[in-house]
This record gives C-alpha cells, structure tokens and sequence, in this order.
C-alpha cells in the first residue's frame, strides 16, 4: 500500500512540475480561471504511452515468440540444407510469402478482438479513437518486426549478406506493415469475430492463390501482345508479387522470366523502380489503414 | 452545461433515439430513468462519444462534442457494466489510466480507493474480480479525475449496501461542489436521495423533465416510486 501511495505522490509531483500549455476553449471552464490547469494533451507522447502497454500485452502472448522461433529454424534449416545462398534466399523467399501476411493478418485481427475491453476503456478516456487504433498497429507491427528481424535478419546476415538478403527482409517488414493495416480493416468491417478472421483468412487466399490465378488467366488470353504495362499494373495491385518481384530481380534469376522479366529489371535496377515500388506498399500500408481509421470513428462500441 | 438538439439514433431498424431535445444546467443532480430498451444508455453513451448519434448535435458549454474527444476529459463516466483487459491487475489499472490521463487533469480525487479498501486487492487481476469489485474500480475511476460532469449508469446494482452507501455519501459530498450529476438506476428509492430532478425516458423520446417534488405533489403520493409507479400506470392506460 505505501508503494502505491508513493508512486502517486510522484506522478503527482510531475504533474505539478511538468510544464504544458494552457487548453484551448474546448476545456470546460472551473470558477476560478487560476485553477485551469489542463493542458493539451500533446497526441505523439500518449500514442507511445499507449503504444507501450499494448506491447506489453502482446509481449504476454506467445504467438510472436512462436513465430520467431518458426522463422528461425526455417532460415537455418534453409540455409544449411543448400550450401548456395542464393538458392537458400530463393526458398526462404518462398516461405515468408506464405507465412508472414497469413500470420499478420490472423494474428491482428484475433488480437483486436480480444483487446476489445481495452479499446472500449480507453474509448471513454479523453483520447481520440484514432491514437487508440494507431497504437493498436503500431504495436501490432512493431512485434512482428522485431519477429522479422530476429528470425529472418539474423540467419540472413550469417549465410547470405547482401543486397538480396536486406531487401528480402526489408520487403517482408513492408508486407507484415501492410497485411496487419488489412488485418485491422477486416476486424473492422465486422462485429463477429467468426467472420473477422474468415474475412482475413479469405483475403489471404486472395492475394497469394486466387489473384495469381487470374493474372495467369489473363496473360495467356493475351499472349499475342506486349504485355509489360499489364504485367507491371497486375503486379503492384498485389503486395504479395510485388514483394516477390522485388526481391527476385536482386537475385539475377530475371533471365528465367523472358521478355517482361527483362524489363522489370530494367526497371527495378533504376532508382525510378525501387522508388516506384515503395510507392505502391506504402499504398498499400496507408489505404487499409486509413479506411480502419474511418470505419472506427464510427463505430459503436 | 450540456445541450442535446435533436439527438437521434438509429441501431439498423430500430430507433433507439428519437429526435431527442434536452438542457441539462451546473449543479443539477439528474435521474435518468424509464423501462428497459427505452435509451438511456445510448443516451449517456452518445454523450461521452461511445457512440455516434445519427442525427444532431451535442454541445457542452457551447462547445460540439461529436467527433471531439477533449471533453471527456471533464466527464467521469461509470459504466453499467464495466469491462477491462483480463491480465492487467487493478493497480495497472490505475496507472494505466492515471498515465492515459496525465495531460488532462488537474487534480486527484483518491478518496473512494481509500474507503472501498481497494488496496486489499490491489494485486488482483481484473479477470479474477467479482461484478461488486469490478463496480468498485468503475466508481474509483468515474471519480478520480474530479470531473466537472459526473455519469453513473446503475451505479448502485452491483455493490453490497455498505459500499452503496459509501457510493452516496460521495455523490452527495460532490453535489455539494456544484458538479453536473447524471444517474440512471432502477432503485427509485436511492434516486430520490440522490437526485432533484427527473429525467423519464420511453422509447428514445423524453416522457418528462420534472423536479422531484413537482411529480409528487401532480400525483398526489408520499415518495418517488409511488409517483413513477402512478406515471407509470397512466402511460400504459393512455397506450
């Protein structure tokens, strides 16, 4: 009890110490103006004292611990199984395009509905809804980036440094960014948990089988015609084979996929192709996001 | 203080709110009562931001509330049931808001921690906590901030009669300092201890917005529930 008493005469203390502006109008007024104390509360400071208890929580899970400890042992396996690097990047490839949007997307949008008590809490806090949801993601992509950067990074630094490692974990951060901003829209559109995570399931299956399908449908329906814009446009509205593409063209197998392969290199050797590429993920982070976003300010909790 | 013009709220089909018009004034100690369903919660709800109103406007002091979040800042709201995270434990709890809070407040009102003995169980999660503590932390919370505007929704249907009365001699003890006080509840008899005016609610429209002795003195009748009960009777007559 006197340790808790304590930490309140401190938190009291910084209070009083602490310097910060006076509110705005929106603040009721008290009688006597001397008393109005209340500051504006400066939005970056709560997201990350927000941002710091989710971590926490999620930290409790062990999901993200699994995840790394699965990601190690597929890169080691990987790379001590092909002694060639760029056969053992070429796989690993492969793997983390499965796994890491399938368990971005699954693992966010359980974890959103479970913090569901959490995020109605806070709701009624003087905290706007969106510093609630940011701090949501944030802590969502952080752990499962230092899940990237333990599991993949460190495997990849010991047997295959380089320009294809770096983008292969830079281009997977991107992807776990961008499937956890679908993962948050998804829990969003529904109430059902059930359905949430059917919902995310389903737009996993679209990115990596379904879409793939359909542009190898339509490509062979125009095999007769120059196909580059096509291929290029079909492959940005998909992370999943942008990623892909990206890291492919730094491991110089381009030469397998003809005549568009040829010209994506081109295209991704030059600054105006990576910037292009950024580009596009950042779509693809922003836009699910920011519909949440939208869909969360008017949601009823 | 608070001014709702034309407040309406519609859940799919149903209305839940209906072209709802109502001041309330500083100082006013306000029961919020009417049968179940009839919106009393989506009322307090629609205040406090939880819940977005269809159609109309909220204002405090002048100022509107909906998509504003500052203004909670001067409620302190005590849900009807309230739900925390499972693992956090109730001193967590604390902090946590108390750090949530840190910009917005000017002074801690730690005065019901101390006489509903949380400290006992301080270092229980909230998963582990009877509905009665859990009311407990709720009150704890709506009055910790000393907010201008306090909201208790079923504040006493939980708690034992000994923290129910710890609950009421707070209310009363704030009332006191002039603060805006809005209380739903069931239990008429601890409403008209609490409370000076009435606000009777029925199907999302405002039946009567009544002092307290002007209903006793229309229907003839000693106490409040026997007013309600007679208001009651008319209405379903008249329907």
């Amino acid at each position: 009890m006197r340790k808790f008493e304590n930490k309140l005469g401190n938190q009291h203390r910084n209070q009083i110490e602490g310097s910060g502006t006076f509110a705005s109008a929106i603040l009721l007024k008290h009688d006597d103006p001397s008393t109005i104390k209340m500051r504006t509360s400066t939005k970056k400071y709560l997201l990350l004292r927000l941002l710091k208890y989710v971590l926490l929580d999620i930290l409790k899970n062990r999901m993200v611990l699994f995840y790394t400890l699965f990601l190690l042992a597929t890169s080691f396996g990987l790379f001590s199984m092909s002694g060639d690097p760029t056969k053992g990047i070429a796989s690993l490839l492969n793997i983390v395009l499965l796994v890491s949007p399938l368990l971005s997307l699954i693992f966010s949008t359980i974890y959103f509905y479970n913090s569901y008590e959490f995020i109605e809490l806070l709701s009624a806090q003087p905290i706007q809804r969106k510093t609630i949801l940011y701090s949501q993601y944030w802590g969502l992509c952080i752990s499962l980036i230092v899940a990237l950067v333990i599991g993949l990074g460190i495997p990849l630094l010991l047997f295959a440094p380089g320009k294809a490692a770096l983008s292969l974990l830079i281009v997977s951060c991107g992807l776990t960014m961008a499937f956890v901003s679908l993962a948050l829209l998804a829990a969003l559109l529904t109430r059902d948990k059930a359905r949430g995570i059917g919902l995310s399931l389903l737009l996993w299956f679209y990115f990596t089988f379904i879409y793939d399908a359909l542009m190898l449908m339509i490509m062979f329906a125009y095999i007769d015609y120059p196909m580059e814009t096509l291929t290029l446009t079909m492959i940005s509205l998909n992370p999943i084979d942008l990623a892909r593409v990206i890291v492919l063209l730094q491991l110089d197998v381009s030469a397998l996929m003809g005549y568009t392969g040829a010209m994506l290199q081109d295209l991704f050797s030059s600054g105006k192709g990576v910037l292009l590429a950024s580009g596009v993920m950042l779509i693809w982070i922003l836009a699910p996001l920011r519909l949440a976003i939208k869909l969360f300010n008017k949601r009823d909790l | 203080m608070i001014a709702f013009k034309n407040i309406s709220k519609s859940f799919g089909k149903t209305k839940i709110l209906d072209q709802l018009n109502l001041e309330l004034l500083k100082g006013q100690s306000i029961a919020l009562i009417g049968p179940n369903g009839s919106g009393k919660t989506t009322l307090i709800k629609c205040l406090l931001g939880l819940v977005v109103p269809t159609s109309g406007k909220i204002q405090i002091e002048g100022v509107n509330t909906i998509g504003s979040w500052l203004h909670r800042s001067n409620i302190g709201y005590m849900p009807q049931i309230g739900r925390y995270p499972d693992n956090i434990t109730v001193m967590q709890l604390f902090e946590m808001i108390k750090e949530v809070r840190k910009d917005t407040y000017t002074k801690l009102d730690e005065e019901l921690l101390h006489s509903f003995d949380i400290f006992k169980f301080e270092n229980k999660t909230m998963r582990s906590l009877s509905g009665g503590m859990r009311q407990k932390v709720s009150a704890c919370l709506a009055f910790m901030f000393d907010p201008e505007i306090l909201i208790l929704d079923e504040p006493t249907a939980g708690l034992d009669p000994i923290s129910s009365e710890i609950l009421k001699e707070k209310l009363k003890k704030e009332l006191t300092k002039g603060k805006l006080v809005l209380i739903t509840s069931h239990i008429l008899s601890d409403l008209e201890e609490l409370t000076d005016k009435i606000i009777y609610l029925n199907e999302g429209k405002i039946v009567f917005f009544k002092k307290v002795e002007e209903l006793k003195s229309e229907t003839g009748s000693i106490n409040l529930s026997k007013a309600i009960a007679r208001i009651m009777e008319l209405q379903n007559n008249l329907s």
